[in-house]
């Protein structure tokens, strides 16, 4: 299936599904050339750095002049070592741990808009030299940039945590899966079956380029998500819930694990009652919070500038237009405190910031990477971001939410006649020139005159991106950031977003329901 | 590192994992060699080269489960992971469950020839690649004047892999994949720009359609869809090209599987030989396709494969069992996932077919949705053409459609006779009737 699909604009939840990966007590003092002497997490410094990934600046200097000998305008380095574990509980007991171990260099050449890319896993001379001949590549000219002198870049922490998660054995993550899964037993009868999932990542990745800009970070993330399915009579339901963010593990608070239990349990039970709404154009307020995969999908992804460079997406002649109301202010931010979807400095080595996509109702910033700024002669906005090293960066999204606005959520559901309350997700997907795009709603309830009636559920909406940011009619001032474990694809390569809005209606959009 | 090294390899890492207190152990060791080209706007726009490594261990500890990936294939640091991950399995809580297959389910000496490795492979040349992305664009771009921007591009796939396990299964897979294609997007007067894609992929270089093809094509589905909208909500005769089956048949595939069974996220629970859809429907697994992108001699599990009939005339025959949940359900292991899945296909083309829709809707791509495994409920965004009195009226989109795959596959009213070649899943276009679709 791979190549055919792998162009999809999509986003979806971090699955069980995905248990790819793993665990191990204190995992990362092993896949080093040098063992991490004691500092790690964010106590390293660019010293420590090096020595991890065991380079020099004369050896980076060497790498990017090899990679400029072809004639290349640009060439940058990205060094990462990632390693996730994974601690899955299944049918009441922690019996599967899975760990993934990601070491290795990209090395990117670009002339004028056109890529080389190469990458090795083995960090050596010779490996990085021959990575750098191929990407260099892309080029063919006889003029020679050369590399200048290393400066470390410093930037802002925007997601503090407490202890690396190298420091957290897996005896220590146990204790949480268990209580989750004993509170979720005693919460309901009707439970039959639960999954749940501990994962933590911890990314080191070092950057340089040959303007001289050298700079890392430790980018750290949490999650657990549980899934749980209950019986009533001949009936069965499934649902889950997460809690998701750039964290330690003391994000996972006595109240976050009381929360995992209770949303994932209450979330599943309430479809025991639900319907299936009439299909066709109907009124739709959606929740606050996770209803930001709205925006993720009917706007984020058709502002990536790669897009609108190559005048494919439906925004490519709109910056500096009215495209929704004035009481709407639409940001991609990669600043927000600990979100899943912040970053210190993008994949480029460019700081972080936050993006309007559309202040006060008037389109005005794209999602830049150094390609499309260069392109459009603007300074990039810190959203090239990539998978891993194995991939070139491109224009991303970050954290993409709406800013709270003048109603309030009883007059919105009050204000409706017929429609629906749209409150969990679990996937959506945009054409990005055409405009369509879709979201998947996993539950939610009727509005009848004004009331919240009869849950539903298992519904896909599907909506015009510039249609329906004009069909926004009300905007509560209940802003909430999302915090579930939200990935978003592009082109075959997945990074982890976030997403929020505050309680928000929109006049006319189709519901997939029955005729 | 060749074959016969990465299985020393394999050997060693399973006698290290013993000695560091496992009882039994899998190893798979694999490299992926790969060449990406991207072209558009008669430039190469992306050039990208690697070989990969990886290595995926399975650790059992008395009954107890682990499994770590690195990309790291030192001895030295493959010493330490095995030690640490040895150490924190031991933390885990023991299950029965957990142990390699029997090995009796493991495949004997095998005289089948797959062919799904190009030995020309070695000889494509990075010209060749270039000038056939190339081809493709200047293939595509030259169909119309409304063609905005066509990204094209080729790929090709080099993988290596053995499989070893401790309790006397070993393995090898060499396999190529090529793929070429493009992505096209017209202008659509102030409403839009439609977008389409066309791409092939196939074991064999010689097997691949030429560049002309795969740029008209491309071009052709993107021209289609100028002028789109979407129709009025109701029940509608429903045709999905081949290419787009995958979407449908994923609606059934989730619930056959041991898990969703075991884990009681599966409505075709205790549905073994009993009626699941209209008996249109025969689907066979078969893993001896030759050339077949899901082709192979055994599985993740090292379980010797068979062709199974899983659908028979709309009696559900199969499930897909894994060796762990076949063992937690009782049940015996046949394979955890599809391999290649080839339908009992029908006379008529898509063309044909179409001819006797009077008014209904071709599906010519799907946008979003899921569904529900538990329950069956499914909901997709579509894109598409209405079709009346046999003919293409007016594309549509926006839409979508929404059912039960408990009562959805009993209205199967016919299947093509047109194989989607480029997939693993090698589904012909399907006709039901009365489906829900969404819209104005």
């Amino acid at each position: 299936m791979s190549l055919t699909i792998s162009r999809r604009k999509f986003i979806g939840r971090t699955s069980k599904a995905l248990g790819a990966l793993g665990m191990v007590p204190y995992f990362l003092k092993t896949n080093l050339k040098k063992a991490f002497a004691d500092p790690i997490g964010g106590e390293m410094k660019l010293a420590n750095y090096y020595d991890h990934f065991g380079v020099s600046e004369t050896l980076l200097r060497e790498v990017m002049s090899e990679a400029l000998s072809r004639g290349g305008d640009y060439c940058d380095i990205y060094f990462q070592h990632k390693i996730s574990n994974y601690i899955g509980l299944e049918d009441n007991a922690v019996n599967r741990a899975y760990s993934n171990v990601d070491f290795g260099v990209g090395i990117r050449v670009i002339k004028g808009d056109q890529t080389g890319y190469s990458f090795t896993e083995e960090i050596t001379p010779s490996a990085m030299k021959l990575a750098a001949q191929t990407a260099a590549n892309i080029a063919d000219s006889a003029k020679q940039v050369q590399p200048v002198a290393l400066q470390l870049h410093e930037h802002p922490n925007y997601y503090p945590i407490e202890t690396a998660w190298e420091r957290v054995g897996i005896d220590k993550k146990i204790p949480y899966l268990q209580k989750i899964n004993k509170n979720i037993f005693a919460l309901d009868q009707r439970v039959v079956k639960s999954n749940l999932w501990f994962i933590d990542q911890s990314s080191y990745i070092l950057i340089t380029n040959s303007e001289g800009r050298v700079v890392y970070d430790y980018q750290p993330m949490g999650l657990i998500t549980v899934s749980v399915t209950a019986e009533q009579q001949e009936k069965r339901e499934q649902n889950y819930f997460t809690l998701c963010g750039r964290e330690g593990i003391e994000f996972f608070t006595p109240q976050n694990v009381d929360r995992l239990a209770k949303e994932s349990v209450r979330r599943t039970v309430a479809l025991f009652e639900a319907v299936k709404p009439e299909a066709g154009e109907m009124e739709v307020v959606l929740a606050a919070g996770s209803s930001g995969i709205l925006l993720h999908e009917a706007i984020g992804h058709g502002m990536e500038a790669d897009f609108n460079r190559k005048e494919i997406s439906i925004y490519s002649d709109k910056i500096n237009k009215p495209v929704a109301p004035k009481f709407v202010t639409i940001i991609d931010n990669g600043t927000n405190e600990n979100a899943r979807g912040s970053i210190n400095i993008d994949d480029e080595g460019n700081d972080s910031q936050k993006t309007y996509l559309v202040e006060d109702g008037i389109l005005r910033s794209y999602l830049h990477d150094r390609i499309s700024a260069q392109h459009y002669d603007l300074k990039p906005t810190g959203s090239g971001r990539r998978e891993s090293f194995r991939y070139a960066p491109m224009p991303r999204m970050r954290n993409t939410y709406m800013l709270p606005g003048p109603h309030k959520k009883e007059e919105i559901i009050q204000s409706v006649k017929k429609g629906i309350f749209a409150e969990s997700f679990t996937n959506g997907q945009v054409f990005i020139g055409a405009g369509d795009f879709t979201f998947y709603v996993k539950s939610g309830y009727m509005i009848e005159d004004g009331k919240i009636t009869k849950p539903i559920k298992d519904v896909n909406i599907i909506g015009n991106g510039p249609k329906v940011l004009e069909d926004i009619v009300m905007v509560a001032d209940d802003f909430q950031m999302d915090e579930g474990g939200w990935n978003c694809g592009k082109n075959g390569q997945m990074v982890p977003v976030s997403l929020g809005l505050p309680t928000v209606k929109v006049a006319k959009i189709t519901v997939g329901g029955v005729s | 590192m060749s074959s016969m090294n990465k299985i020393d390899l394999a050997q060693w890492v399973i006698e290290h994992t013993k000695k560091s207190g496992a009882d039994q152990a899998a190893v798979s060791i694999s490299k992926i060699r790969e060449v990406e080209i991207e072209f558009r706007d008669k430039k190469l726009e992306n050039l990208k080269e690697s070989t990969q490594n990886s290595l995926s261990l399975d650790i059992y500890v008395q009954n107890r489960y682990s499994n770590h990936r690195t990309n790291d294939l030192r001895k030295e640091s493959l010493v330490k992971l095995i030690d640490e991950a040895v150490a924190g399995t031991k933390y885990l809580t023991k299950d029965e469950f957990r142990s390699l297959p029997n090995a009796k389910y493991y495949p004997k000496e095998v005289d089948i020839e797959l062919k799904i490795r190009d030995l020309t492979y070695e000889n494509i040349t990075a010209t060749q690649r270039k000038d056939m992305a190339e081809a493709i664009e200047q293939s595509a771009m030259t169909q119309s004047d409304q063609i905005i921007s066509t990204t094209s591009g080729y790929s090709d796939v080099y993988n290596e892999m053995v499989q070893v396990h401790s309790n006397g299964f070993s393995g090898k897979i060499e396999s190529t994949v090529f793929a070429a294609g493009a992505e096209v997007t017209v202008r659509d007067g102030e409403s839009g720009r439609p977008e389409d894609w066309y791409w092939a992929s196939m074991r064999y270089h010689s097997d691949m359609p030429a560049a002309d093809l795969l740029g008209k094509e491309a071009a052709r589905r993107a021209l289609r869809k100028i002028g789109q909208k979407k129709i009025e909500s109701g029940k509608y005769t429903m045709l999905v090209e081949n290419r787009s089956g995958y979407r449908l048949f994923s609606t059934l595939y989730t619930p056959m599987r041991a898990r969703s069974l075991q884990q009681k996220n599966s409505f075709l629970e205790n549905m073994l030989n009993k009626k699941i859809a209209s008996e249109k429907l025969t689907l066979i697994d078969d893993p001896f396709v030759e050339k077949g992108l899901g082709s192979r001699i055994f599985d993740d599990d090292g379980l010797a494969m068979k062709k199974r009939v899983m659908i028979e005339k709309g009696i559900l025959r199969d499930y897909y069992i894994d060796n762990y949940y076949g063992r937690k359900l009782g049940m015996e292991p046949n394979s955890g996932s599809t391999s290649n899945i080839v339908f009992e296909y029908g006379e008529k083309s898509m063309n044909e077919l179409m001819q006797d829709m009077n008014n209904g809707i071709l599906i010519t791509g799907f946008i979003g949705g899921n569904s529900n495994s538990t329950t069956g409920d499914f909901s997709f965004g579509i894109v598409g053409q209405l079709i009346q009195n046999g003919k293409i009226v007016q594309p549509i989109n926006e839409m979508n459609i929404s059912g039960n795959a408990k009562e959805f596959w009993n209205s199967l009213v016919a299947v093509g006779n047109d194989p989607y070649p480029y997939s693993s899943w090698r589904i012909p276009c399907m006709m039901f009737e009365d489906v829900n679709f969404s819209g104005v």
